[in-house]
Formats: structure tokens, C-alpha cells, sequence
């Protein structure tokens, strides 16, 4: 049967299992948008910037596991898109990005809205492809699925010139996916694995450190029965967060920069490192030469190019992180440090994460009460920057996906589309986003796109009239110089509720929290909390540059 | 030290792109690149020579792999092989001294390929030090215009960089 390129586009999205995508239209992408109306089974989110689109589409994949789809038109809208794909990237989340294309005959010839965008997405892309030949399309789309699927998840990007998008094709179901140069290895090596259990079975003080690729590979079941097998501390990295309970007592907690000290310590000390998924990224071993010195490291990742990239390994064993628990734990037998289990219970209780009581609201607080409402059910969603530490230090989150924010890039404006995502992603869960008033303002036209499609996001925002993360670094790198820190004017983030119909309410001291957060919860539709806080609080632990990981500010 | 790595890639649009982009934005350096087409139609050969420690090239080939465009990778360094460029020279010769430059070309087993009324063009092949041996000898003549290719190398024997490494000859 012979239909468009476009109407193609569409029933191959669906034949992938594709129920939501997220995009803006544009006049190249327009044949897209057409076919879509004609079809069913896809609902088309219209956020109001492409960013939004794509950090939807982020948020989406990584509450579902799925895939995330976005779409945008040419030029600005394709450009608009590029910080969520380099989000994605560094994050390794799963999307296909959909852009349109000047026609064929006009590539390369400056016209109205063109951009290079392959050119442009090459270094933040897994793969992408502009599509000349409109016969291709079927084959490039389940290619592009598998690509951003599997092994190392990433974004992949298709390019699609208008005049092919309008070309009438046969649809036909391609069964040869076969790509010459893609072999994801996913069972780890059968001697390396035995290795790495000989060394965990052997070791005095192990120590696992979890991170992102436990959740990637849907193995915190796994990880959960590892630990608890072989009575080892897990400390998960920013990404790994919810891979590993965090209220079980074999969890320290999130290490690194801003981690828990006594996650750091037990690295610093450890004669065994279990690194699963992670790849020792500088916010979590801040000095690489000085990282985890006593370790035997054994390192499980299924990307080689992260295994030896930062630190030295001693155990590489390439492949999928739950295939390879799994495999570990066939032979690991019953053992428990009984010493080391006590020095990291003395190190929890001699120094953990604290923060003065006080009649002031605390932001530690605002996280600890919603931790506590939520009983660690809902959907987390940060933004970046102070209130995102405080939400990784302070949250314990207990289930993967449920923690979901932007780890590698650093994106401010992440939260609020993400949340978007989140909430289409998994609509029977509360969502949460908790935010800075510094990000808020980056993306928070999306708020309009959580109104119109009633997604009952709840919105934190721990004002403190200041860009914190950056005025930390500058209290402590540049003898308090505050340039272009604080902000003079902000809106009245309770008005701008208030402008789209939805409920806004300020929070300004500790006792008004609970009964605003209930009151927020109840409602089945966007609620804003603006929670004023003070300026001066800094995120603790830190560890400062050139310092050990063991040895940070504290309070 | 420096590594000759063949590498066998998918003949698509913008995989020159990909691979010379990847060696810039993660700060290797390229000595030389040459790429060409193979035996197979949809698969080209890059033979890249690049400089670094083995730490190095052990993250240009594990980034390298990523590409998925890239098929197969080897380190023919410490390998048996055979490794060849082709340099055009242009040199002024004014008819008293062609007899001389003649010489040279013998001397290297070279070629004049073009004559003009003030020049010689010279096509060498060798390895590398032949070709800078000769650029050196005719430098004293005046080099007008020079183009290389950089290096194609090839194991010897029965080794191979192909699809199917494993094919024997019969």
C-alpha cells in the first residue's frame, strides 16, 4: 500500500510502541504533523519551546524505560532542541529526536530555517541520520529505536527534508536491522566475573558504588540481593539514585562532591571498590590520582570506552551491570564484614548529614517533609543546582525511577518539562518537582503546557532570590564577590500560578509546610509552592578542589 | 609513539565527519588520514596514523568503536606490514639542470609524470622516509608545489582486515 513518507513515519512510530510524543510544529515538519491527525494511538504533547519537548521526552523515558520521542521543525526548532539531546546524551536515556529539513533540493543553500542539524548533534547524538531516500524510512526508524534502546542507551536524531517527508512510499516492514558495526556485548566475561568474585569474596572492607547503569539495566532487584548477600555498603552517584533504597541500612547514601561523608570514607578506605554502571565522573572522585587509593577496583559497565577512561581498574568486565550481578551472585557465597559494618555505623553516627533546627524555614527540611508525606512513592523531579543536592542528600529515594534528574550536563530549566514527562510517564504517581527559582525561570513557560493537559504536577521552588549553587562557589572561590548572583527582581511565583488558573501558595516558615503540601496533593491538577528561604544556606558536605574526598567542609 | 590503525567503516554520508570530529573535540592527534573505497561497495578504509601512549590508543579505539558507523579496528603497529604514500613534487627545472634531477628520480626509482617549460612535476611512491628522503634531494632545486597522500598500510601474509577476518586464502 502506497502512502507518504510521512504517513509512514507515523505507523512505524506506532509499530515501535510509540503512544506520546512530545514536539512544537513547524512548516518542514508540517507533513509530519498532518499525518499525524489521521492517525490514532499517538497523543502529541504541543509544549511551548522545543526544550521543553525533549526534556519531556527525557523525563518520560526515564520513569517508563522506554523510549522518548520528540519532534521539532527545522533550524531554530531543531536548535532549540540541542542542550535536552546533550542532556540525554550524557545521561544515556533513550530518545528518538525527529526533526524536519529544508527539501532536499535546498540543503546547503542557506535557505529559510535550515541548520545543519546532523552536523550539529554528531558529538551529543549515539547515531543520527538525514534521510534522502524516503524508501529508507521504515528501516532508519526501527534502526533508531534499537540504536537509542540498546546497549548504552542514547539519543538518536532523524533529519527529515520536507519533500521526502511528502514522497508517496510503500510501507513495507523491514527484517533486516543487521548493522555491521553494533555489537553490544552484554554478557560480562565468564574468568573476569569469577576474578571479581574471588576479590569481593576476599575483601575485608568492600564498598559497591552504584550509579546510573544499575537503573539503565533495570537491576536494582539485583543489586538489592548482591548487597545484602554479601552485607556490603552500596553508595549510589547522583544517577544511580533510587537503585539501591535509600533508607536501608547497608546505604550511604549518594557520594562525591557533595556526598555524604561517611559514603566518602568508606571509599577512601575501602580495599574493595564494586563499581556498577558508573563511570567516575570528577563530581564524584573530584581528584581522580586520589580516588578510592586502597581499592582493587572491579569495574562493570557495558560501554568499554568508561572502563580505565578516568581510573585505573583491576577488574574490567564489560557488559550489561544486571546480567552480570546476576552472574556474580551464582557464585558469591554469604559473607559479612563484621568490623567494617561496625567502623561505617560509627562513621554514620559521628558524622551525618545535618542541618541547625531552626524557626527558619530550612530547605533540608522542606525535602525531609516530603519525604515524609510521600512516604518515598512519588516521582522526584529536580532541577539544578543547590535544592538539587539538598533533594539527593535529603530525599533517600527508594525506587528506581523515581529520582529523575540532570546528572552529567548540569541542565537548569530541566525539571519542569521533565516533570511533564514524568507525569504522562507514569500518570497514577504523585509527581514532584522540586526547584530552584533560578531554574524555574529557564523553562517555566512549560507550566502553561502542564495546565492545558491537567497533569497534576507539584511544583516546590526553594526561592532564595539567588542563583545558590553558583554564589557557594563564589563564597568560597571568590571571597564572596557575588557578581551576577542575585536576582533583583523575581515574579511573584504565586501570582504566576495564579495566571494560568492554578493554585499558588507561599510557604515562609516551617509550620505552614505540611498543611501546604497536603493541601497541594489533594488537588488533581499543577500546584505551585513557593518556599522562601534564606540566601546564606550552603549545600554541606563539600569538598573543595584539590581536597580528599574524605576530608570535606562540613558544618 | 606513534599507531597506524586500519579501520573498516560503513561507506554512509558524514562518516569522514564523525571520525575526524571525534579525534578533534576529544583532543587526539591525527598525523595523517586517508580513506578510500574497498573490495566490498559499501565499505570504506581509513588508515589513520596517530600519536599517543597506549592509554591513548586504547580510548581512540574503545570512542572510535562507539561510532556506529565504524566496523572494524586494528592496531597494525606492531604488526608485520607494508605501508606506502604518494607524493606529487613540482620543481623548477630550467633545461640545464633537468639532467640532474633526472638523476635524483632514478636514484629513487620515482617518475616525471608532467614537463613544463619551467617545471617538472615527480610522482614517488615509497614508505615515509623514501618520500621525505626525496622531497629532501630536490628541495635544493626549488619545490613550487608539493601534495602527499598519507599513509596506506596493509598487514602482511596471512593476516587480514577485513569482515570476515577468519578468510583463509586457499
Amino acid at each position: 500500500m502506497k502512502m507518504t513518507a510521512a504517513q509512514a513515519l507515523i505507523r512505524c512510530l506506532a509499530e515501535q510502541g510509540v503512544d506520546v510524543v512530545f514536539g512544537y510544529p513547524g512548516g518542514n515538519i508540517l507533513p509530519v504533523y498532518d499525518a499525524m491527525c489521521e492517525s490514532s494511538g499517538i497523543k502529541h504533547i504541543l509544549v511551548r519551546h522545543e526544550q521543553g519537548a525533549v526534556h519531556a521526552a527525557d523525563g518520560y523515558a526515564r520513569v517508563t524505560g522506554r523510549v522518548g520521542v520528540c519532534i521539532a521543525t527545522s533550524g531554530p526548532g531543531a536548535t532549540n532542541l540541542v542542550t535536552g539531546i546533550a542532556n540525554a546524551y550524557m545521561d544515556s536515556i533513550p530518545l528518538v529526536v525527529i526533526t524536519g529539513q529544508v527539501p532536499t533540493t535546498m540543503v546547503g543553500t542557506d535557505a529559510f530555517q535550515e541548520v545543519d542539524i546532523t552536523g550539529i548533534t554528531i558529538p551529543i547524538t549515539k547515531h543520527n541520520y538525514l534521510v534522502k531516500d524516503a524508501s529508507k524510512i521504515p528501516l532508519i526508524i526501527k534502526r533508531a529505536f534499537y540504536i537509542a534502546s540498546t546497549g548504552r542507551p542514547g539519543p538518536v536524531l532523524i533529519d527529515l527534508p520536507k519533500n521526502v517527508l511528502q514522497e508517496k512510499i510503500s510501507c513495507s516492514n523491514p527484517s533486516d536491522l543487521k548493522l555491521l558495526g553494533y555489537k553490544p556485548n552484554y554478557k560480562g566475561h565468564k574468568s573476569q566475573i569469577a576474578m571479581a568474585c574471588d576479590l569481593i569474596m576476599k575483601a575485608k572492607q568492600p564498598v559497591i558504588y552504584a550509579g546510573g547503569g544499575v537503573i539503565a539495566s533495570n537491576g536494582s532487584d539485583i543489586l538489592y540481593n548482591l548487597a545484602e548477600r554479601i552485607s556490603t555498603p552500596v553508595a549510589c552517584t547522583l544517577m544511580g539514585l533510587g537503585g539501591f533504597p535509600g533508607c536501608h541500612p547497608l546505604s550511604l547514601g549518594m557520594l562525591g562532591l557533595h556526598g555524604t561523608r561517611y559514603a566518602n570514607m568508606a571509599i577512601m578506605e575501602s580495599d574493595v571498590l564494586i563499581a556498577l554502571g558508573v563511570r567516575f565522573d570528577d563530581r564524584v572522585a573530584v581528584d581522580f590520582s586520589s580516588f578510592a587509593p586502597k581499592a582493587k577496583i572491579i569495574h562493570v559497565d557495558i560501554d568499554p570506552a568508561e572502563i580505565g577512561k578516568n581510573v585505573k581498574v583491576n577488574v574490567p568486565i564489560v557488559g550489561d551491570v544486571k546480567l552480570v550481578m546476576e552472574a556474580m551472585l551464582v557464585r558469591l557465597e554469604e559473607k559479612k564484614e563484621e568490623q567494617w559494618l561496625a567502623q561505617i555505623e560509627a562513621w554514620k553516627s559521628e558524622y551525618p548529614l545535618k542541618y541547625e533546627p531552626s524557626t527558619e524555614l530550612k530547605p533540608q527540611f522542606i525535602i525531609e517533609m516530603i519525604r515524609e508525606i510521600t512516604d518515598g512513592e512519588a516521582v522526584i523531579v529536580t532541577d539544578v543546582g543547590q535544592h538539587q543536592m539538598w533533594a539527593a542528600q535529603y530525599y533517600r529515594a527508594k525506587k528506581p525511577r523515581t529520582f529523575i534528574t540532570s546528572g552529567g550536563l548540569g541542565t537548569m530549566g530541566y525539571g519542569l518539562p521533565a516533570a511533564i514527562g514524568a507525569q504522562i510517564g507514569d500518570p497514577g504517581r504523585d509527581v514532584i518537582l522540586i526547584t530552584g527559582d533560578g531554574s524555574f525561570q529557564m523553562c517555566m513557560q512549560e507550566f502553561g503546557t502542564a495546565v492545558e493537559q491537567g497533569l497534576p504536577v507539584k511544583v516546590i521552588i526553594l526561592n532564595n532570590k539567588s542563583l545558590g549553587m553558583v554564589r557557594q562557589l563564589q563564597e568560597f572561590y571568590c571571597d564572596k564577590r557575588y557578581t551576577a548572583t542575585i536576582f533583583q527582581k523575581n515574579p511573584d511565583f504565586v501570582k504566576f500560578a495564579g495566571v494560568y488558573d492554578s493554585l499558588g501558595l507561599r510557604v515562609s516558615e516551617p509550620g505552614q509546610l505540611r498543611s501546604a503540601l497536603e493541601q497541594a496533593l489533594k488537588v488533581k491538577e499543577p500546584v505551585i509552592i513557593d518556599c522562601i528561604i534564606n540566601q546564606d544556606e550552603n549545600v554541606y558536605p563539600m569538598v573543595l578542589a584539590g581536597q580528599p574526598l574524605s576530608q570535606p567542609v562540613d558544618r | 609513539m606513534r599507531h597506524i590503525l586500519a579501520v573498516l567503516v560503513e561507506n554512509n554520508p558524514g562518516v569522514l565527519t564523525r571520525v575526524a570530529g571525534l579525534f578533534s573535540r576529544r583532543g587526539y592527534n591525527i598525523d595523517s588520514l586517508t580513506v578510500g573505497r574497498t573490495e566490498s561497495l559499501n565499505i570504506s578504509r581509513m588508515t589513520i596514523v596517530v600519536e599517543g601512549d597506549d592509554l591513548v590508543l586504547e580510548q581512540v579505539t574503545k570512542q572510535l568503536h562507539k561510532l556506529i558507523d565504524v566496523i572494524k579496528i586494528n592496531d597494525i603497529t606492531s604488526e608485520q606490514y607494508v605501508d606506502r604514500e604518494l607524493v606529487l613534487i613540482k620543481v623548477g627545472a630550467d633545461p640545464v639542470i633537468r639532467g640532474e634531477i633526472l638523476q635524483i628520480v632514478d636514484i629513487f626509482r620515482a617518475r616525471i609524470v608532467d614537463i613544463g617549460r619551467r617545471t617538472l612535476i615527480i610522482e614517488c611512491t615509497g614508505d615515509e622516509g623514501k618520500i621525505n628522503a626525496v622531497i629532501e634531494s630536490l628541495k635544493p632545486f626549488g619545490i613550487k608545489e608539493l601534495v602527499r597522500t598519507g599513509k596506506v598500510a596493509m598487514l602482511r601474509g596471512q593476516k587480514f582486515t577485513s569482515i570476515s577476518e577468519t578468510k583463509e586464502d586457499e
